[in-house]
């Protein structure tokens, strides 16, 4: 492997400790959104819309009201009006009308399942008494569920004022599609006319759920003198505190919010759906009101994912030269705009190298719960479209998969499509990890095929506390903001414990709630191990520096004539003068003598974060008389830039590998012609179980990031992106057949080859 | 209607607790004992989440009446450690690093010890289809495996 920066050695810095947090969670101790209980709570509920689009005549709650148990009831009117304008968040914006009329239906609502009411009582059956007994009138209306039907002329309308933006001359009627985005580099047409082989494809995929095991859930408590308490499973406390705040036109310092353990978020627990009525609930009955969706609310009220259509053309020159690449990609919003179209079309060629590139994409509304994120939003629907073509331009000029994006492959200096050039990037030492591995050699069975793909993402930095206390026995408490969803604590206690040279079992870790630390932006973007730990490395190295003064004031010479060396506060050589070395122990018994407690703090923005890429190969095996894709090996190999507890970062590689092999071969939310989900369950919303599955072998790749202290990139998100293409091209080999389509479950297989007369 | 009055075992405690008819064991385990380790994922049998034993069977806790605890030994995640030691399972879910959000592990600890209670020595597939019912969102299940596996071996003292 060709290594860009020397790799130093680390102490603690990629072993492998038992997190702190793990004993909690082996003897269920560990508290997570449903498991807090608060004397005298009430259980809220949500009234949803039975309809995928009609109009709200009237609601009259009065008969649930009289309920006895029934404590309160809250419609849109509780909530004031916002206008319609877009705040950056992180990898996308949001914009607070929309918000509100998401999480409580104004005038219409937009899906099955949107919130229509919700109520407070006593116990979960008077609560859901009192949802019967509120009475809604609706008018029904003419709904569009596909995105390429509700960009038809003539589709029904969800929003009367939405105009696409990005098209000049602005139309002047109102359409679905909120929005165009465009991203040019060189000149595709030129490009094409050099190609020896074009190929165009178009690819459909479906949109799927997160499938988070924990249910969104929280408890909130609202108190007289106008402050209120939220605790709440989330990826972002911070965010959930200003969401809610705006909503319920609160004060921001009023709340504070606690993040409970999260079971589970992959990008879908970055919004708000129960916190803000559950808040407004408990102001008005002034007891602690606790809700908890159940999985059905789950599928049809909180995000999925976009499904999108995606049209791909590339074109070649015999040598496997690209010398151009167009895509066009058509995405689900749901019923408000804002799907990950932009990333979508950001993501679509960053694996390669090239000098002409377009795309194109489009942002739609439909009748559809409104998109969240997850997992690289967007990254996995256009990199499957691109991938695939690529594999299919492998085949017909005969190169090899890995030889054809040797020779295109994305480096050090690239131009991406969508603006920047890359820094140190390791997806050509990932290609190069693909074919040394065992995996890529390994002989193959009847009835099986190989298949390997690309992906990429780009991760974020971000607003970032950390706060490490020295406590008086010498052993340390951390603070960081960024919820803790796998292995987060783990992987700060190691970098303090690198900085200080201590034992990482002195370090005792907590997630901070928003009134005990500064601001965090929420854990998503793959953010929060590069993030809070550059700031977990900014208050190790302040307590370093306040230890060092302490002793120099005990020493009575210069802070210059200290240094921390070996874990050790010393003389800095003979000038200094003689005096017995001190750890941070001895400071620590005598802080309070010298000065006070000491206290490290990191308030930053974090700067520098860095792509990752991955490559990953799919062994399948189809049986040719029920059309089943069974994946019968899996390699996920990644670049790191540096794992700081590699059990983890495997742990992402193998968690995102097998959300998208779901995603390719089962996963889909099914709608009937009237609008309404018909898969709301795991039952028939099939996520992948133990029994379907392979081991996932992982290959971690360091190319460290040179903007971070131990080369930490986010790794979190790329591993879904590309398992899709990866599996489409391993079951073209396996059949024969090359699907266009996902997912690729046993009905759609069977009829292709039968198609094909391949079984 | 007056409430059930249940008499029963829980993690070798006698306990009794008062329920609805329609209320499920795992909300009494939950609501009326304050065991929250049992965890709620889909109510429907799908995910195994609320996993425990009865008399020594796996059961999903959603799809079992409070009242029907009556007289039973019910045993829950919170009754697997023995004191300050920890079951091998659970040590070796945290030397293989066999969570991530750590929702699903309640759930899949108490299925693997049900599973290796009735075969000390599952293949890799036997494990697989066993734990089948538990659905684990983070891990791909991979390390879950391994970890099934390696404390099996353990016990088994190989
Ligand atoms: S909650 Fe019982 S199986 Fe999911
Ligand atoms: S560790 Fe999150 S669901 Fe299994």
């Amino acid at each position: 492997m060709q290594e860009r920066v020397k790799k130093p050695q680390f102490d603690v810095v990629g072993t492998r400790p038992v997190r702190p947090d793990g004993v909690d969670k082996v003897t269920g101790r560990a508290k997570y959104g449903a498991d807090l209980k608060m004397a005298g709570q009430l259980v809220g509920k949500v009234l949803r819309s039975p309809h995928a689009h009609a109009r709200i005549k009237s609601i009259d709650v009065s008969k649930a009201l009289a309920l006895p148990g029934v404590k309160a009831v809250v419609t849109a009117e509780d909530f004031p009006g916002q206008p319609s304008e877009f705040i950056p968040a992180g990898e996308g914006v949001v914009n607070y009308r929309d918000m509100t009329s998401n999480v409580m239906a104004r005038a219409k609502v937009l899906y099955e399942g949107h919130a229509v009411a919700a109520v407070a009582a006593l116990n979960e059956k008077t609560a859901l008494a009192a949802l019967d007994a509120i009475k809604v009138e609706y008018e029904v209306l003419p709904h569009v569920i596909d995105e390429m039907e509700a960009i038809k002329p003539g589709a029904p309308i969800l929003h009367e004022d939405m105009i696409t933006t990005g098209v000049t001359p602005a139309p002047t009627k109102a359409s679905n599609i909120a929005k165009r985005v465009e991203f040019v580099l060189g000149d595709a047409a030129k490009g094409f006319g050099e190609a020896d082989l074009i190929v165009e494809r178009e690819f459909k995929t479906k949109a799927v759920h997160q499938g988070y095991i924990e249910p969104h859930a929280c408890l909130a408590s609202a108190s007289e003198d106008g402050s209120a308490e939220l605790w709440v499973t989330t990826q972002g406390h911070w965010v959930v505190r200003a969401y809610c705040a705006k909503l319920l036109g609160w004060e921001i310092g009023k709340i504070r919010v606690t993040s409970s353990e999260i079971g589970g978020g992959f990008g879908g627990k970055t919004v708000v759906y129960l916190e803000p009525l559950a808040l407004a609930l408990s102001k008005k009955t002034r007891r602690p009101v606790k809700m908890v969706m159940s999985r059905e609310e789950v599928f049809k009220a909180s995000g999925p994912t976009s499904g999108g259509t995606v049209k791909v053309k590339m074109g070649v020159k015999k040598d496997g030269r690209i010398t151009a690449a167009e895509a066009e990609i058509t995405l689900q919003a749901g019923a408000f705009q804002g799907s990950p179209v932009q990333p979508a079309c950001m993501c679509a060629f960053a694996n390669y190298d090239l000098e002409n590139v377009k795309v194109v994409g489009y942002d739609v509304v439909s009748n559809r719960p409104k998109v969240a994120a997850y997992r690289a939003p967007g990254g996995p629907i256009s990199t499957y479209g691109v991938e695939s073509v690529v594999d299919e331009i492998a085949e017909k000029l005969g190169m090899c998969p890995i030889e054809l994006r040797l020779k295109n492959a994305a480096k050090e200096g690239t131009r991406a499509a969508y603006g920047p050039k890359f820094g140190p990037v390791g997806l050509i030492e990932c290609l190069e990890a693909a074919k040394e591995s065992d995996h890529w050699k390994a002989p193959l069975g009847p009835n099986q095929g190989r298949g390997l793909a690309a992906g990429f993402w780009f991760n974020i930095g971000g607003e970032t506390t950390v706060s490490l206390q020295l406590n008086e026995d010498g052993t340390l408490t951390l603070m960081a903001g960024t919820p803790d969803i796998g292995g987060l604590r783990a992987s700060l206690c190691m970098m303090a414990a690198e900085e200080l040279k201590m034992d990482v079992s002195k370090i005792r870790p907590i997630i901070a709630d928003t009134s005990s630390l500064g601001y965090n932006f929420l854990t998503g973007g793959s953010r929060s191990t590069f993030s809070s730990g550059m700031a977990t490395v900014e208050a190790a190295r302040s307590i370093v520096k306040q230890a060092c003064g302490r002793a120099a004031k005990l020493w009575d010479i210069p802070e210059e004539a200290v240094t921390f060396e070996d874990g050790m506060i010393r003389p800095a050589g003979e000038n200094a003068g003689k005096h017995k070395p001190m750890s941070l122990s001895d400071i620590a018994k005598v802080a309070g003598k010298t000065g006070g407690a000491i206290v490290g703090y990191a308030a930053i923005s974090a700067q520098g974060a860095a792509p990752s890429f991955g490559v990953h190969i799919a062994d399948t095996e189809v049986d040719p008389g029920t059309g089943k894709v069974t994946v019968t090996r899996y390699t996920a190999i990644q670049d790191a830039g540096k794992a700081i507890h590699p059990s983890y970062v495997e742990g992402q590689y193998q968690g995102g590998a097998v959300q998208g092999i779901g995603w390719a071969l089962n996963e889909e939310y099914i709608y009937g012609a009237d609008g309404k989900l018909q898969n709301a369950g795991f039952l028939d919303y099939r996520v992948p179980v133990a029994s379907d599955l392979p081991m996932i072998d992982t290959i971690i790749i360091e190319v460290p990031n040179p903007r971070h202290p131990y080369g930490v990139r986010g790794i979190g998100e790329t591993p879904i992106v590309p398992p899709m293409a990866a599996i489409g091209a391993s079951v073209r080999r396996a059949s024969g057949v090359r699907f266009f389509e996902l997912p690729m479950s046993p009905p759609k297989v069977l009829k292709a080859m039968k198609a094909a007369g391949k079984a | 209607m007056a409430k059930h009055h249940v008499t029963t075992t829980v993690n070798g405690d006698p306990v009794e607790y008062l329920c609805e008819s329609e209320q499920t064991l795992l909300d009494c385990l939950r609501d009326e004992l304050d065991l929250i380790g049992a965890k709620e994922g889909c109510s429907s049998g799908d995910c195994g989440a609320c996993s425990v034993l009865i008399d020594g069977r796996l059961v999903c806790s959603c799809l079992v009446l409070g009242v029907e605890a009556e007289g039973k030994e019910v045993e829950t995640i919170e009754g697997m450690a023995q004191g300050d030691e920890l079951h091998p399972l659970q040590r070796k879910f945290l030397e293989h690093a066999a969570l991530q959000c750590g929702i699903c592990t309640p759930g899949v600890l108490i299925a693997a010890k049900a599973l290796l209670a009735k075969n000390p020595d599952p293949t890799e597939t036997q494990v697989r289809y066993w734990l089948a019912g538990n659905l684990c969102r983070c891990t791909g299940y991979d390390k879950i495996v391994r970890a099934v596996m390696d404390a099996a071996a353990e016990m088994r003292g190989a």
